[in-house]
């Protein structure tokens, strides 16, 4: 307790940085996988390009794609660029998933009176398509949102300060104290993440506000079928 | 090209050969492969009976799920410097963690695998006059194969991909290339061992993935859930894991 309460100037400023590396990676993966999601759920084709790119992608070890990203785009390996690269990379691997379950449980019925009604393609897509894909989108990136959190923290293997470097300190001057501090800090703000993200949620789809016990079982429930599905 | 270098770094047999305490590709990739194989017997030890149990009754889901949020939210590095600060050098700490996040996508492949078999077919059964143990392996342990083997392979790569971070700790795995690379930054070497990591995971994904179709009973129709007699479609079932830290 002493050593965190002499050291809260470095909880701040690593808590600060972890959240630097992973909200840019959680918002970038969420951007991106809507649409391709949205693609992947109305072509077949697509769908198996995307899902099995992102097996691929998602099956290389954490600690090799840091590394091989700034290889592959000529960075200097200790730019923070790096790590946000990388998470995002995991985070479209599994939001791609969540998004196109989520554009598929819009009932098809839905979706084609909206059509009858004389909506365009693409106010199709955000009056209608996108408020009922929300709750499954919601989960989806609710399980994005702590898996990076966890990931950010490998950063430190290579270099880039986070949470993680509690670990490496930790481990190099052999105080369990400042790995257990390190592991609170990251479930601690994997949990702000996580009630941040389900109030936006009630924010944005009021309508969803009812079913609280089957939005938890449907966040349970869609987690990408990363291994049954591929 | 550094990646060229990294090839050509790893085609070369001179660094196959361990020389000089300097662990060469062939010790490094055994110890990978050893304390991965390890941990997922564990695992499978654990998982496969609690799964199966909670698949066949319905009883425990929503305590294995949550148990599951839980652990996926757990920075397994964080875990493996505590661990290897409190208990010590060697596999055990190591060990210890890949079997915790390594038991979660086998878990939820098994009851979700039994989950989703047509309630019809396993009350035909029992009409027929199987017991429940006839039940579990005669006619949900086929069904649920193509699911239970999805959770292996998850679970596979979960550990695969966190072996790599044990090196750290004074561990031999593939990873040893990368973070000893990264100290003597010797970057043909760190591209090297990351190339080495990814590719072992993707053959054994590879590998894994023609054992999960081969599973398929015949006659049963692959994925989707859309095996139902009366042609309602079952939700999917969760057997997708999270990226957990070394992924």
């Amino acid at each position: 307790m002493a050593w965190v309460l002499s050291h809260l100037g470095d909880l701040w400023t690593l808590t600060l940085a972890h959240v630097g590396l992973s909200v840019p990676a959680i918002v970038l993966g969420f951007v991106v996988s809507v649409p391709l999601g949205y693609a992947a759920s109305r072509s077949r084709i697509a769908r198996a390009v995307l899902f099995t790119v992102g097996n691929i992608l998602y099956t290389i070890p954490g600690l090799a794609l840091l590394v091989l990203v700034p290889v592959a785009l000529g960075i200097p390996i200790l730019n923070p660029i790096n790590v946000v690269i990388a998470l995002a990379i995991y985070a479209i691997a599994i939001m791609v998933r969540s998004a196109a379950d989520a554009f598929a449980s819009v009932d098809a019925d839905v979706r084609q009176s909206a059509t009858a009604q004389g909506f365009s393609a693409v106010q199709r897509f955000w009056r209608v398509e996108l408020p009922l894909a929300g709750p499954v989108l919601l989960a989806g990136i609710r399980v994005v949102s702590v898996s990076t959190i966890a990931l950010a923290t490998i950063g430190a293997l290579v270099g880039i300060p986070s949470l993680g470097s509690f670990f490496t300190d930790a481990y190099q001057r052999a105080f369990p104290t400042e790995a257990v501090v390190g592991i609170v800090l990251v479930l601690v703000l994997a949990a702000v993440f996580d009630v941040l993200l389900t109030a936006v949620g009630r924010l944005l789809m009021p309508w969803n506000r009812r079913s609280s016990a089957l939005g938890a079982r449907v966040s349970a429930v869609a987690v990408p079928a990363h291994a049954g599905g591929r | 090209m550094l990646i060229l270098d990294a090839i050509s770094w790893i085609l070369d047999p001179a660094h196959w050969d361990s020389v000089n305490y300097q662990a060469g590709i062939r010790e490094e990739l055994l110890a990978h492969l050893w304390v991965t194989l390890v941990s997922v017997v564990i695992v499978a030890a654990i998982a496969l009976p609690v799964g199966l149990y909670i698949g066949h009754t319905g009883k425990g889901r929503r305590v294995a799920i949550a148990a599951a949020n839980v652990v996926r939210a757990v920075p397994t590095f964080g875990l493996l410097s505590l661990l290897f600060i409190l208990i010590g050098i060697g596999v055990g700490p190591g060990l210890l963690v890949f079997v915790l996040l390594g038991v979660p996508p086998l878990l939820a492949g098994a009851y979700a695998g039994l989950e989703a078999i047509d309630r019809q077919t396993i009350d035909a059964a029992r009409a027929m006059g199987h017991t429940e143990w006839q039940i579990l392996f005669r006619v949900e342990l086929p069904l649920a194969a193509p699911l239970i083997l999805g959770g292996l392979r998850s679970t596979v790569l979960q550990v695969i991909a966190s072996v790599t971070l044990v090196s750290n700790f004074g561990i031999n795995s593939l990873g040893d290339f990368i973070l000893g690379g990264l100290a003597s930054r010797d970057y043909v070497q760190v591209v090297a061992g990351s190339v080495l990591v990814t590719a072992l995971a993707l053959l054994v994904d590879a590998l894994l993935a023609l054992l999960e179709r081969a599973a398929v009973p015949r006659g049963v129709s692959r994925g989707d859930g859309r095996t139902t007699a009366r042609g309602r479609r079952v939700r999917t079932a969760p057997t997708g894991t999270p990226i957990a830290e070394g992924n």
